[in-house]
């Protein structure tokens, strides 16, 4: 996890530094201001798996482990599943609501909702009875 | 449907528990509910290719226009419609999808011993949205008013309600917002997949440069897609709802939407580079016989591109005059150097080694020769006063075509290298290799004329020219380049084509590779692995089937390395 965070951390950090120097330089906000959020936005996780790979330490794959090291229960993943493609046409309808008008809202939104719904409820009865 | 999977090791027997025959149904409801990253990949895959013929299709409209000054094949304001789609349809839809949407989803995952993606259904839902975004771009040809026909950049004011209405330009808006979501979500799958799935072993430095270019591409998707994303719901709002954001009526800024447009632009441009980066990273070595010279220096190049590359974007904005000069041209040549040094990588890899070339080979060498072409050209257009001497001439469509076909060399590279671990299948070397050539000179005969030409003034985005001999016989050979280009992709679907019911002979590891991918059959059964072996290096299928002749440890002081590991550092 730690070299995660840095990469993470090195670009948020540098883009930040780069950002204030834009700024300071040319007094453009615009593009100052999207520098320094994109800095941000990569320092904010990097501390946060900095913070896991404290607390975790060395997982098998960020050492020189064998493959029985790290055997055991990898995940749980879904085998296959009719929800992404219905919220998939749900979005699009929403989309073309915006060109054609309010009609594809009404056909869209509930479509939305209810793969919503059945996917949230997909992912709660699957898995591990053990919960994770 | 819910697999839970156990991991097992090469050592035990080949068949191990947790990869029970799959039970999903079968044809088209397979299609639609499949979260197999293998099946979106190919998915993925097959449908930009198909963006590709289309937008090729455009670009062969626009030659045949182009081959006489007062050319009449389309209207002028067709011709309009046509660029703008030809570039929207080949940036949006071919080359970002087919590099992170297809190889990467296929290949990611099983080269760091993944069973799947982290989120499969997001993945899943990341190509629906890509599909329904790619047909909503193309709806605009049957709308009344035409589709978008401001380029492929939709500059404000241009592209307000008032210069530009019609349903065609608001399709343009929709499809980017849902292929926006779909980059975006395919990013977080990509990073999560990287920080998260790793086989035992696998550590950041031992990972295959692609999957590294991979994850710096997913890096610099979730950093630049939003800001697109939101600059588009902006224009929306200018259309539609009456707000002034880019309106200078409105005392709004049209040069907010460049600074917003080109944020997001120019990173794209490495979102689109690094994954066929990667790409001729793996192949270049594999038919080299050797190991890639260079392998840390490769990703800290990756990274101080993707650092730079954000602070880069205003050398598109240098004719507003508005921009910070300095800066920007300074930036823009601090990037060329990891970029350069990448060149010396590759050089290096195949200095001295034992070069193969297959048809695969060739593409990769082909995209370093182009996309070298588009580098230096680059360089020069980062100089403003070269840059406004050029700006919107041939000269830039020039430029941005020796980068964009050192793409399509690549993905054919990629292609030629990949297909038999996809689909078990050898495509036809020898039709290949002609491929190739009919590829690679047509790019150059198309793309050279270019730079003569916009020295020379003539103007970008234009469907007629002054009637001038020199001119119109640089068109025409340019025009040539063009109808070679789309022989070759036709050879290329013949290619395709003739192999669809060939016998699957390729077996686990065709070209004798290093990653792991070349370890599992071909193609790779429902969750990718029967077995893997032990990771000792970034080469494990190599060391595996070679271990008389291990990769070189790149780096004895390497911590990782130290025997038993329970002090190991990560690095
Ligand atoms: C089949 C080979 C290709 C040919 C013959 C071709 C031809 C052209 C021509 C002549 C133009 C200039 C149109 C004008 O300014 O009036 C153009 C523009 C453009 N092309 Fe291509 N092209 C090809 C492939 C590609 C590829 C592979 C990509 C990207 C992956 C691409 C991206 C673009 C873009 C972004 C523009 C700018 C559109 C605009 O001005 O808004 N082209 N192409
Ligand atoms: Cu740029």
């Amino acid at each position: 996890m730690k070299a995660e965070a840095r990469l993470l951390i090195f670009l948020g950090v540098f883009i930040g530094i780069m950002g204030i120097v834009y700024g300071i330089w040319s007094k453009e906000w615009g593009g100052t201001a999207m520098l320094i959020g994109t800095g941000i936005l990569g320092v904010f996780p990097g501390l946060y798996y900095r913070w896991w790979s404290k607390r975790i330490g060395y997982r098998p794959e960020d050492r020189d482990a064998t493959m029985e090291e790290g055997a055991g229960r990898i995940d749980t993943f879904p085998g296959s599943s009719i929800w992404p493609f219905t919220l998939g046409m749900g979005c699009w309808f929403l989309v073309l609501s915006l060109v054609f008008g309010t009609w594809f809202a009404v056909v869209g939104i509930p479509v939305v909702m209810f793969a919503l719904a059945g996917g949230t409820a997909e992912s709660r009865r699957g898995g591990d009875p053990a919960g994770h | 449907m819910v697999d839970t999977l156990e991991r097992t090791t090469a050592h035990e027997d080949d068949h191990g528990h947790g990869h029970e025959e799959h039970h999903g149904p079968g044809g088209l409801l397979n299609w639609l509910t499949t979260t197999d990253h293998k099946v979106i990949g190919m998915n993925y895959t097959v449908t930009s290719v198909v963006m590709l013929l289309i937008g090729g299709a455009f670009a062969m409209l626009i030659r045949a226009q182009l081959t006489v000054p007062d050319g009449a094949v389309v209207s002028l304001s067709k011709y309009n419609e046509l660029f703008t789609m030809h570039g929207s349809v080949m940036i949006y839809l071919f080359a970002g999808p087919f590099a992170f949407g297809g190889l990467a989803n296929y290949m990611v995952p099983i080269q760091i011993g993944a069973p799947d993606m982290a989120f499969p259904r997001l993945n899943a839902f990341s190509y629906w949205l890509y599909l329904t975004g790619s047909i909503t771009m193309l709806l605009g040809f049957l709308t009344a008013s035409g589709a978008a026909n401001f380029g492929w950049v939709g500059y404000a004011p241009l592209s307000n309600a008032v210069n530009s209405p019609g349903a065609g330009a608001d399709l343009w808006i929709g499809a980017l917002i849902l292929t926006g979501f779909s980059a975006i979500f395919t990013g977080v799958n990509l990073v999560a997949t990287i920080f998260y799935l790793r086989a035992p072993g696998m550590t950041m430095f031992r990972m295959p440069i692609f999957t590294w270019n991979m994850l710096v591409t997913g890096i610099l998707i979730l950093l630049a897609f939003p800001v697109l994303t939101a600059g588009l719901v902006m224009l929306y709002a200018d259309r539609h709802f009456g707000t002034h954001i880019y309106d200078a009526n409105g005392g709004g800024s049209p040069v907010l939407w460049q600074h917003i447009f080109w944020f997001w632009g120019h990173p794209e441009v490495y979102i689109l580079a690094l994954p066929f980066f990667g790409m001729v990273t793996e192949i270049i070595p594999v038919f080299s016989r050797k190991p890639l010279f260079g392998y840390k220096g490769m990703v800290f190049a990756t990274i101080s591109i993707a650092a730079l590359s954000t602070g880069v974007w205003a050398h598109h904005m240098f004719t507003t005059g508005v921009v910070l000069l300095p800066f920007f041209s300074f930036m823009t040549y601090l990037i060329s150097i990891p970029t350069g040094m990448k060149f010396f990588n590759w050089i290096g890899s195949m200095w001295g080694g034992q070069v193969r070339y297959t048809a695969a080979m060739l593409f990769a060498i082909g995209f370093l020769l182009t996309f070298l072409i588009g580098g230096i050209t680059g360089i020069l257009l980062a100089s403003p006063p070269l840059d406004f001497f050029t700006h919107d001439t041939y000269f830039v469509v020039a430029h941005f075509h020796s980068v964009v076909m050192a793409l399509v060399l690549g993905a054919m590279a990629g292609i030629y290298y990949w297909y038999p671990k996809m689909t078990g299948r050898f495509l036809n070397e020898r039709l290949g290799k002609l491929q190739f050539w009919m590829l690679f000179i047509g790019s150059m005969v198309f793309i050279m004329p270019g730079y003569v030409l916009g020295l020379q003034g003539m103007p970008r985005r234009m469907a007629v020219y002054i009637i001038d001999p020199t001119w119109q016989n640089l068109n025409i050979v340019s025009s040539i380049g063009g109808f070679m280009i789309g022989l070759s992709t036709l050879m290329f679907a013949v290619n395709v084509i003739s192999t669809i019911k060939a016998p699957k002979t390729a077996g686990p590891n065709p070209w004798d590779a290093h990653t792991l991918e070349w370890f599992t059959t071909s193609p790779p059964p429902h969750h990718n692995f029967y077995s893997l072996p032990n990771i000792k290096s970034e080469r494990p299928t190599w060391d595996y089937f070679h271990p008389d002749a291990p990769a070189l440890i790149h780096d004895d002081h390497d911590p990782s390395h130290v025997p038993g590991g329970a002090k190991a550092d990560a690095k």
